[in-house]
C-alpha cells in the first residue's frame, strides 16, 4: 500500500441550477424536471437542499454540510453526516449527483 | 391510405382525423352517429381498418387497427365490433402521436367557462360520469381525454362518442334520443359497449375551451367519502393518467405542474351514479 491519493471520488457534482425546473408543492415535496435527462424527480428534504447547495460548486460532504449549516440547523454533525450521505447516494443513483 | 376502399373524415375538438376501412359498415354508423360534426381538411391522425388478410373480407371478417402509429399487440376484432375499433384506433393514435396538447385520460364537463375534469382508472365511472353531467345542465367536453394547453393553460374538449359500457348502457336507455345511440355490441373485449352522441352543444361547442376549476378522482363501488390527496400523489396520479406526458418533455413538466398548483383536487367515491352527481354539485359549489 503506498501514500494515499486525495481523491477526486470524494467529491460531489450536480448540474447548474439553470438545468433543472424546480417546484416544490405545498405539502413539503419537491418536484424536479432534470432538463439533461427530461426526467422528472420526485423528492423530500434534504434532497432538494443538497442540490442547490451542490449549484454553488462542486463540494465534499463536510463543505456541504458548511454551505447546508448556514440555512439550517443540521443538529447532531455525526447524525447529520450519515444521512446527507445517504441522500447524496440516493441522488447519484437519480443521476441528478455525480462524482469524477 | 392506398389500398382503404372507404375512407370517413372527422374533427373532435382540435384534432382531425381520417378513418380508412376495408369495409363500409363500421364507417356508415360512424357517418351516422358523428353527422354534423366538421369534416377536418388536412387530418392530424389516420386510422386504418384493415382486413386482417384479404380474403378474410369475405370469409370471416375481422378488423386490424392501425393508422400513422402502431401497437404490435393490437388484436385483431370480429367486424361486428367494428365500430369499436375505430374508436380504439383513433384513441390509440390520440395516445400516440399527440404534441400539441398535454393529453391527460380524464372526462370533462364545463360549466360558465371554467371545466371539471376527472379522471381514475378504468372503471371508475369517469365517463358515465360526464355523459349524466352532460345530461343534466353541463356542457359535456369528453368522456375520455381533456386536451391540456400547456401555453394557456385551458383544457380543449374532445367530444368523441362516448363509450357506455354494460351497467351504464340501461341508464340512458329512455332517457335520450334513441337517435344518439349506437348499436349494442355485445362479446367485445371490454364487454358490452353502446356508444352515445354527445348532446348537440357539446359538438357545436367542441372548439370552445375552458380554465380548469376542479379534479376529482372518482371511484365507483365505494361507500360515499370525499377525501383530500397530497400534491406530490395528485401528481403522480397525473403523469399517469397522460400518455404523452414523457413525450412532451418540459412542457408537460410545466402544464402539470401549472394544473395542480391552481386547481383544487378531491378523490370522490361513490356507490351510485346518482349520489355523485349531487357529491360533484356540492363539491363544485364549495370549491371551483
Amino acid at each position: 500500500m503506498g501514500r494515499e491519493f486525495v481523491s477526486a471520488s470524494k467529491v460531489f457534482h450536480a448540474d447548474e441550477p439553470g438545468r433543472r425546473i424546480v417546484k416544490r408543492l405545498p405539502d413539503g415535496v419537491t418536484l424536479i424536471f432534470h432538463r439533461p435527462s427530461g426526467l422528472t424527480h420526485i423528492l423530500g428534504s434534504p434532497a432538494p437542499e443538497l442540490l442547490e447547495a451542490l449549484g454553488e460548486g462542486a463540494a465534499d460532504i463536510d463543505m456541504l454540510i458548511e454551505r447546508l449549516s448556514r440555512d439550517h440547523d443540521l443538529g447532531d454533525a455525526g447524525e447529520a453526516r450519515a444521512a446527507l450521505a445517504a441522500r447524496l447516494a440516493e441522488l447519484e443513483t437519480a443521476g441528478l449527483v455525480w462524482r469524477v | 391510405m392506398s389500398g382503404m376502399r372507404h375512407e370517413f373524415r372527422v374533427t373532435v375538438g382540435p384534432v382531425g382525423f381520417r378513418i380508412g376501412s376495408d369495409w363500409a359498415g363500421p364507417l356508415d354508423a360512424m357517418r351516422r352517429l358523428y353527422s354534423g360534426y366538421p369534416a377536418p381538411g388536412i387530418p392530424d391522425f389516420t386510422v386504418r381498418l384493415a382486413a386482417q388478410r384479404p380474403w378474410r373480407r369475405f370469409i370471416r371478417p375481422s378488423v386490424m387497427i392501425g393508422g400513422d402509429f402502431m401497437l404490435p399487440d393490437a388484436a385483431p376484432m370480429a367486424l361486428a365490433h367494428g365500430l369499436l375499433a375505430a374508436e380504439m384506433g383513433m384513441n390509440l393514435q390520440m395516445a400516440l402521436g399527440q404534441r400539441r396538447h398535454l393529453l391527460l385520460h380524464a372526462s370533462a364537463v364545463e360549466r360558465d367557462g371554467r371545466a371539471l375534469l376527472m379522471t381514475g382508472l378504468s372503471g371508475a365511472g369517469k365517463s358515465t360520469l360526464s355523459a349524466l353531467l352532460g345530461e343534466r345542465g353541463w356542457r359535456f367536453m369528453g368522456d375520455e381525454f381533456a386536451l391540456l394547453d400547456p401555453e394557456s393553460g385551458l383544457v380543449h374538449p374532445f367530444p368523441r362518442m362516448v363509450s357506455l359500457k354494460n351497467e351504464a348502457i340501461g341508464q340512458f336507455g329512455g332517457v335520450v334520443d334513441p337517435a344518439r345511440l349506437g348499436p349494442v355490441m355485445t362479446g367485445t373485449p371490454k364487454g358490452t359497449i353502446r356508444h352515445l352522441r354527445p348532446p348537440d352543444d357539446a359538438i357545436a361547442r367542441m372548439a370552445e375551451p375552458a380554465v380548469p376549476a376542479l379534479l376529482l378522482f372518482p371511484r365507483f363501488g365505494h361507500d360515499p367519502a370525499v377525501r383530500e390527496i397530497g400534491e406530490a400523489e395528485i401528481f403522480v396520479r397525473l403523469t399517469q393518467a397522460s400518455t404523452n406526458y414523457v413525450a412532451l418533455g418540459e412542457t408537460g413538466f410545466t402544464a402539470l405542474t401549472r394544473l395542480i398548483e391552481t386547481v383544487p383536487c378531491r378523490a370522490l367515491d361513490y356507490a351510485d351514479t346518482d349520489t355523485a352527481v349531487d357529491m360533484v354539485e356540492t363539491l363544485w359549489g364549495e370549491l371551483a
